[in-house]
C-alpha cells in the first residue's frame, strides 16, 4: 500500500488519511481520550475541507491498517466490487456527498452501489454531513432481510424484545416476554443477554423462547446472546438455535480481544443455515457493534472511533446478517459524553451501515454516568425512525436490570410507530391482529380479556 | 390471576401487574395511549435522578474518616490526577494516576505491609459514604493479628486502577479497594471490592478479584466482608489474585476465621 502526499488546507496539514479522518470527525470524548481529535474547531473544519477534495479512489490504495497485518483490511480490499464502484469512482468525497443528496441516488442506485463502497469512504462522507443529511440519505437505503418474518421494509419498524433477567430466572424472563408481546414488540428478535455464558444456560433459555413461539405460533426468531463458540457448541447438541449472535469490531486485534476469528463466524453461519429453521428467509446472524469498542480493547490502531466502527460493518456484511445493532450509548461518557454525541453517533452508525448494505438497527441507550436522559433518547429514537432504522430495542420500562443501563422501552416503540405511521414486520403484524393486540387502525391496543391474551398468560404462568 | 382479567380495567392500569412478582423488570406498567401513566413516568425519573446524584455527589472523605473513628490506623487522603468530576468522567486514565501531592504524601509512609485498604468514590460517592467504612470494619473483624495493615487511604476522583499506584507507593503486597460502582437505575448505592496482589501500574482486570453489588438490598456488607476476608487469606497463601484465585467461600468447609 502506497501513501500519497500529505493533505492540507490553508495552514493546516494532515500527514495521512487516518489522521485526516480523525481530525475531520465531529467532536467526541473517545477521540479526545485516544489523542486523535482535532485540537480546535478550526482544525476540524479545515480537515473537512481537505477531506472533501480526496478522491474516493484514494481509499482503495491507502489502507488504515496494513493489509498484511489485519484481516478486516484484507476483507475490505479483497471483497471490493470494482464494477459496483464504477458510477462514483471519479468522485471526491465532497462530490460523493453532493451526489448522495441528489435525486439520482435512488434506492435502487444505492443498493447496487453498496458492494463498491468501503467503510472508510462511507465514514469519510459522513464526516461532511449534517444530521439531516445522514437521515435523508439513510432513508433512501432499504436493506431487507428475513427469517420467520421480513425486517427492514420501508414504512416498517421492528423491535428486539430484550427480556433480560439478572439470574436468567425462567419465570422472570417469561414475564418480560409476555409484557413485550402484549405491547407489539418482538418482531426483530426475542433476544436474551444471558447472565451466564454457558452451553447449559443457553440451551435452557432457547427452549423457553422456542416453547412459547411454537405454542402460540409467533412468526419471529429467537436468540440467546452468548459467545459464538457457545452457539456452535449448542448447535452441535441440536439446540433450537435461530440466530447466532456475536459482538464484532473493526480491527482484527479488537475481534481477537472478543475471542473471535473470521473462521468462527463462517462456521457459525454455515451451521445455523444448515438447521433451515427460517421460513421466509435464511439470514441467521445477529451482530452488535458500538463506537468505542475498539479503543476500549486498546485495538483501534490509531483510527478514530467512528471510522473503525464503520469497518465493523464490513465484517457484518460478509455473513449476511438478519440484524446489526449499534449499541450506541452503552459504553459510557469517556467515548460518547452526552446526548449530543450519542445522537450524532447513532445517526452516523445507522447511515454508514445502511450505505454499506447492512440491516442496521440501533440500541438507543445511555448509562447513568453519561450526560443524557430520556429526552435525549426520545430525540434520537424519533430521528432514527424518520431515517428508516430497521429496528430498535424494547426493554420493560427502558430499564435493563441485568446489564444496568437504560435503553428504549416497549412503550417507546409504540410511540414511534404511532407518530410516524410505521408498522411491525408484515408477518408479525398479522399475528398481532390475530391475537387482538393490534386494532383495526394498526395501533397497539391489546384486548386483555380476549382468548388470545389468556393463552399468553397461561404460558407465562407455566414457565 | 385470570380473575383479574374479568374485571373492568381502570384507565392506564394493567390487570397483569401481578406478573411483577416474578421479576424486578418494569413490566405491567400500564398505558395511556402509547405512553406511560404519570406515576410510572415519575418513578423512572426519580430512580434516574438518584443514580445521577450518586455519580455527581462530591466525595466527603472527612465524613468517611469520622465513620472510621476508633480504628487504630493512620488514615490518609489522596486524590487522583483528575481534578474534577467532568474530567474524571471523560478521562479514566487520569483517574488511575495519583496527583503529585498525593504521591509525595504516600512516599512518606512507604513500608512493608501485607495489605493496603483503599476507600474510594468511584462512580458512586454515595455507595462509599453509605457502606465503605462499615464493610472495612467488618473485614478487619474477620482478619487475624497476622496481617500488617498499611495506612488506610481515602481516594477522591478514583478509578479502580488508582489502587495499583497507592499499593505500590505504600509497599503493600495486596490492595483491597472498596469503591462505588456505576449506579444502576435501582441500585444507586452499590459498592464494589477489588483485590489485587502485587499492585503496580499496568495491572489489568484479569489480575484482580471483584466482589460486586455490596449493599443492604444486594450482597450485604456482612456477607461481603466474609467473602473478601476469605479471598484475602487465599490470595496471601497463593501469592496471587485474579482468574487463578477462585472464590470458594460459599463452601462452608473452606471458611476459616
Amino acid at each position: 500500500m502506497q501513501t500519497g502526499a500529505p493533505f492540507s488546507f490553508e495552514r493546516f496539514t494532515f500527514p495521512d488519511l487516518k489522521t485526516l479522518l480523525a481530525k475531520a470527525s465531529p467532536l467526541r470524548s473517545g477521540d479526545v481520550l485516544a489523542g486523535l481529535a482535532a485540537s480546535s474547531d478550526e482544525e476540524r473544519v479545515a480537515a473537512r475541507f481537505a477531506l472533501a477534495d480526496v478522491p474516493l479512489k484514494r481509499f482503495l490504495s491507502e489502507a488504515l491498517v496494513p493489509y498484511e497485518d489485519d484481516d478486516v483490511t484484507r476483507m475490505i480490499i479483497d471483497d471490493h466490487d470494482a464494477d459496483a464502484f464504477a458510477p462514483v469512482s471519479s468522485m471526491t468525497v465532497g462530490d460523493f456527498r453532493n451526489w448522495l443528496l441528489t435525486d439520482d441516488a435512488t434506492p435502487e442506485a444505492l443498493r447496487h452501489l453498496a458492494p463498491g463502497l468501503t467503510p472508510e469512504m462511507v465514514a469519510a462522507v459522513s464526516k461532511l454531513m449534517r444530521n439531516q443529511d445522514l437521515i435523508a440519505v439513510a432513508k433512501k437505503c432499504h436493506v431487507v432481510t428475513a427469517f420467520r418474518n421480513t425486517v427492514g421494509l420501508p414504512g416498517h419498524l421492528s423491535v428486539r424484545l430484550q427480556p433480560n433477567h439478572p439470574t436468567d430466572d425462567p419465570a422472570g424472563v417469561a414475564a418480560s416476554i409476555l409484557d413485550g408481546l402484549m405491547h407489539g414488540s418482538g418482531d426483530a428478535v426475542i433476544g436474551i443477554n444471558p447472565a451466564t455464558d454457558s452451553p447449559e444456560a443457553m440451551i435452557e433459555l432457547l427452549k423457553l423462547i422456542d416453547e412459547v413461539r411454537e405454542r402460540i405460533d409467533i412468526p419471529t426468531q429467537s436468540c440467546v446472546l452468548a459467545h459464538v463458540t457457545t452457539a456452535i457448541d449448542v448447535m452441535a447438541r441440536n439446540a433450537p438455535v435461530d440466530l447466532v449472535f456475536q459482538s464484532i469490531a473493526g480491527t482484527q486485534k479488537a475481534n481477537e480481544s472478543f475471542g473471535i476469528t473470521q473462521a468462527m463466524l463462517a462456521e457459525a453461519e454455515d451451521a445455523a443455515k444448515g438447521l433451515k429453521r427460517g421460513t421466509v428467509g435464511n439470514n441467521v446472524m445477529y451482530f452488535e457493534t458500538g463506537q468505542g469498542a475498539a479503543l476500549s480493547a486498546d485495538a483501534h490502531e490509531g483510527i478514530d472511533q467512528q471510522t473503525v466502527e464503520a469497518r465493523a460493518y464490513t465484517v457484518a456484511r460478509k455473513y449476511s446478517p438478519l440484524l446489526v445493532n449499534t449499541v450506541v450509548g452503552f459504553i459510557g461518557p469517556e467515548y460518547l459524553f452526552d446526548g449530543k454525541q450519542i445522537t450524532r453517533a447513532g445517526l452516523e452508525d445507522h447511515f454508514c451501515g445502511k450505505l454499506l448494505g447492512v440491516p442496521m438497527g440501533c440500541d438507543v441507550c445511555y448509562t447513568n454516568h453519561a450526560e443524557a436522559d430520556q429526552d435525549d433518547m426520545d430525540n434520537l429514537l424519533t430521528l432514527l425512525g424518520v431515517a428508516g432504522c430497521n429496528f430498535v430495542i424494547g426493554v420493560p420500562g427502558a430499564d435493563d436490570i441485568m446489564l444496568n443501563y437504560q435503553s428504549t422501552s416497549f412503550h417507546d416503540a409504540m410511540y414511534l410507530r404511532s407518530v410516524l405511521g410505521l408498522q411491525p414486520a408484515p408477518e408479525f403484524a398479522a399475528w398481532l391482529r390475530k391475537m387482538e393486540i393490534l386494532d383495526q387502525n394498526g395501533r397497539t391496543r391489546p384486548q386483555l380479556d380476549g382468548q388470545a391474551a389468556q393463552n399468553l398468560l397461561a404460558w407465562s404462568g407455566a414457565a | 390471576m385470570s380473575n383479574l382479567t374479568n374485571k373492568k380495567i381502570p384507565s392506564g392500569l394493567d390487570p397483569w401487574n401481578t406478573l411483577r412478582a416474578h421479576t424486578d423488570a418494569r413490566i405491567g406498567l400500564g398505558r395511556v395511549g402509547d405512553g406511560l401513566p404519570t406515576e410510572r413516568l415519575l418513578e423512572f425519573q426519580m430512580a434516574h435522578a438518584r443514580a445521577r446524584d450518586s455519580v455527581h455527589m462530591a466525595f466527603d472523605a472527612s465524613a468517611v474518616r469520622d465513620q472510621l473513628d476508633g480504628l487504630d490506623h493512620t488514615i490518609l487522603d489522596v486524590h487522583s490526577a483528575a481534578p474534577d468530576r467532568p474530567t474524571y468522567l471523560q478521562r479514566p486514565d487520569l483517574g488511575r494516576l495519583l496527583d503529585e501531592d498525593s504521591a509525595a504524601a504516600l512516599g512518606k509512609h512507604t513500608g512493608d505491609y501485607d495489605v493496603a485498604f483503599i476507600l474510594a468514590d468511584g462512580l458512586s460517592a454515595r455507595a462509599s459514604h453509605d457502606h465503605a467504612a462499615n464493610t472495612l470494619k467488618l473485614i478487619l473483624d474477620h482478619l487475624g493479628q497476622s496481617w500488617s495493615v498499611a495506612p488506610i487511604t481515602l481516594a477522591t476522583q478514583s478509578r479502580v486502577g488508582l489502587g495499583d499506584e497507592i499499593g505500590a507507593a505504600l509497599g503493600a503486597k495486596l490492595t483491597v479497594m472498596l469503591i462505588g460502582e456505576r449506579p444502576g437505575l435501582s441500585s444507586a448505592d452499590s459498592l464494589g471490592c477489588y483485590l489485587t496482589w502485587g499492585p503496580k501500574r499496568g495491572r489489568s482486570n484479569a489480575d484482580r478479584n471483584c466482589v460486586s453489588n455490596i449493599r443492604p438490598a444486594g450482597l450485604t456488607p456482612e456477607k461481603a466482608a466474609k467473602k473478601i476476608a476469605y479471598l484475602m487469606v487465599e490470595s496471601r497463601k497463593m501469592g496471587l489474585s485474579g482468574v487463578a484465585l477462585k472464590d470458594n467461600s460459599s463452601n462452608p468447609d473452606l471458611i476459616e476465621g
